[in-house]
């Protein structure tokens, strides 16, 4: 018998993920509503939501803060509480369990979680300052360490502590980008090889261009209800069983261990426990893979191999689409791409398709059960969620 | 000094820092060595502290060549930069300079050493003189 469901999504909706030019973040949060809406016949969306909690991580892509209520009025909400959350890459994360506290303590029954980031507009020195705000300014930044810099030292302590190879981190990046083809909305729709990978231009030794996820304009949204009336609005809702978030220090210098994110572990153990599943019980995940190497230790973290094997997993096909323990079958942040603050509930989206069958061409069979794992910054938050089909 | 001696602060590491000096937050009570320093400490929640020297040569944990950089450290790209552990067991990431990037290895000996005399506009946040490694 499995956790008792807190909340259940009833629909959810995606923006298209990519270079969107000419649209502010607001316009395209609407589009992910308006695609919730369409999917959900039943809901009346100005009657029935009652409050929107929304990821979005930077004012200074848009020189624009105050996204909570911007976002509700141009998803057609407008005097619906409507507040942000900021979690670094986790903000959507943080906000769908801010929607699962709001359905679970009673207070509402109807909500929306979303996520939003506008990107693309900015130059890649502009983007990487705006990322790096997301780690300690006085220690990290301040000496030059980037956002793909911090990945890269953990990396390296990976591959000198369990000898993974660089070789192994392109294998996330071939699974991802294969999965990302059979996703019409993600941002890369093209296959790569082991070796564009391997030859492709360094940014943070050893992680090259195709470790690295993608500048990405998008959002993303889900509407919750309490478990009791989901089937009032539709006939195939997911519920949530289980939910978990851990902070860690902002400097990644401070921790005892760079191989591994405690976290990430704090959060899947409350996850875990809450749903009263194992990780052999995951039909199917999303997990933050902001640079190759955090997919592999994702799945040391989530429990889907013993610490160190992860490269090994990923080098064995096991979390490809027709592996043991399918992972980012959407194409990931890697290749459906990372708008920042849309990426946690961009991941229940994936799992919501996956799970009420409607995945297409990357469809895992006979999935019941999935997971999302979402890290914000170098760890310092992490979110995780379990998720039943209904 | 005995005012400076109060401020258990990041502005006071750095003012230490333009002084050539690297120290560390010493709790009195459970003893836990703080870089940076808090003015809360993290174990045992004490607010007493005192300033100690840190040791100024460790061993290097991990590190990454930087390529692509942010556009203040854009001119010094590829440059290196890791974390180090300090003979004392204190953790603290900086650059590592005057190698060749190929020679630099996970626990290889690296010292502290100090950016020259800062100019006046380096003594306020956020513009702080820097530490950096080198081999030794």
């Amino acid at each position: 018998m499995k956790g008792k469901p807190l909340a259940s999504i009833v629909s959810a909706g995606l923006s298209k993920f990519g270079k969107l030019e000419g649209l502010y973040a607001r316009e395209i949060f609407a589009q992910a509503a308006k695609e919730a809406y369409e999917r959900c016949p039943r809901l009346d969306p100005k009657k029935d939501i009652k409050a929107l909690f929304i990821g979005h991580m930077g004012e200074s892509y848009e020189h624009q803060g105050h996204t909570g209520a911007t976002a509700a009025d141009w998803a057609g909400l407008l005097h619906v509480p409507a507040i942000r959350t900021e979690a670094a890459c986790s903000s959507s994360g943080a906000a769908l369990r801010a929607a699962v506290f709001a359905i679970a303590s009673g207070l509402c029954d109807v909500v929306m979680a979303g996520g939003v980031e506008k990107m693309t507009h900015r130059s890649t020195p502009e983007v990487t300052e705006f990322l790096a705000m997301a780690s300690d300014f006085p220690f990290e930044q301040w000496h030059g360490i980037t956002f793909p810099g911090l990945f890269a030292l953990m990396a390296t302590a990976h591959m000198h502590k369990y000898g993974t190879t660089e070789a192994q981190l392109a294998h996330v990046a071939v699974k991802n980008h294969h999965n990302g083809s059979l996703n019409p909305k993600a941002h890369m729709q093209k296959e790569i090889t082991l070796e564009q990978a391997l030859s492709s231009r360094v940014i943070a030794w050893p992680l090259k261009l195709f470790d690295c996820s993608l500048i990405t304009d998008g959002a993303s949204c889900l509407i919750l209800t309490k478990p009791e009336i989901a089937k009032k609005y539709t006939d195939t809702p997911v519920h949530i069983i289980g939910t978990g978030q851990a902070s860690d220090t902002i400097g990644l210098y401070e921790r005892e261990d760079f191989t591994s994110l405690r976290a990430a572990k704090l959060a899947a153990k409350q996850a875990y426990e809450m749903a009263d599943v194992k990780p052999e019980d995951i039909d199917v995940a999303e997990v933050h893979d902001c640079f190759t190497i955090a997919e592999i230790i994702a799945y040391e973290d989530l429990g889907f191999c013993k610490p160190g094997e992860g490269g090994r997993l990923a080098e064995n096909g096991e979390t490809s689409l027709k592996g043991r323990i399918p992972v980012n079958t959407s194409g990931g942040l890697k290749a459906k791409g990372h708008p920042v603050g849309a990426t946690g509930t961009a991941q229940a989206y994936e799992i919501y398709l996956q799970l009420t069958g409607q995945a297409d061409k990357r469809q895992v069979d006979d999935a019941e059960i999935g997971l999302t794992h979402n890290v914000g910054g170098s760890g310092a938050t992490a979110t995780v969620h379990i998720y039943i089909r209904g | 000094m005995a005012e400076q001696t109060q401020n258990f602060t990041i502005e006071q590491f750095y003012k230490y820092v333009g002084q050539k000096k690297l120290m560390g937050g010493k709790c009195l009570n459970c003893g836990k060595v703080h870089l940076p320093p808090r003015p809360l400490c993290d174990k045992c929640l004490s607010t007493k502290f005192e300033w100690i020297e840190l040791p100024q040569t460790g061993t290097l944990l991990t590190y990454t060549v930087i390529h692509v950089a942010p556009t203040q450290f854009q001119h010094l790209a590829p440059y290196a930069v890791g974390i180090v552990q300090l003979e004392n067991g204190v953790r603290i990431p900086g650059m590592i300079k005057n190698t060749p990037l190929d020679n630099i290895r996970i626990g290889m000996k690296l010292k502290v050493e100090f950016e020259e005399t800062p100019t006046a506009q380096q003594q306020q946040w956020p513009q702080w003189p820097r530490y950096y490694f080198v081999p030794y």
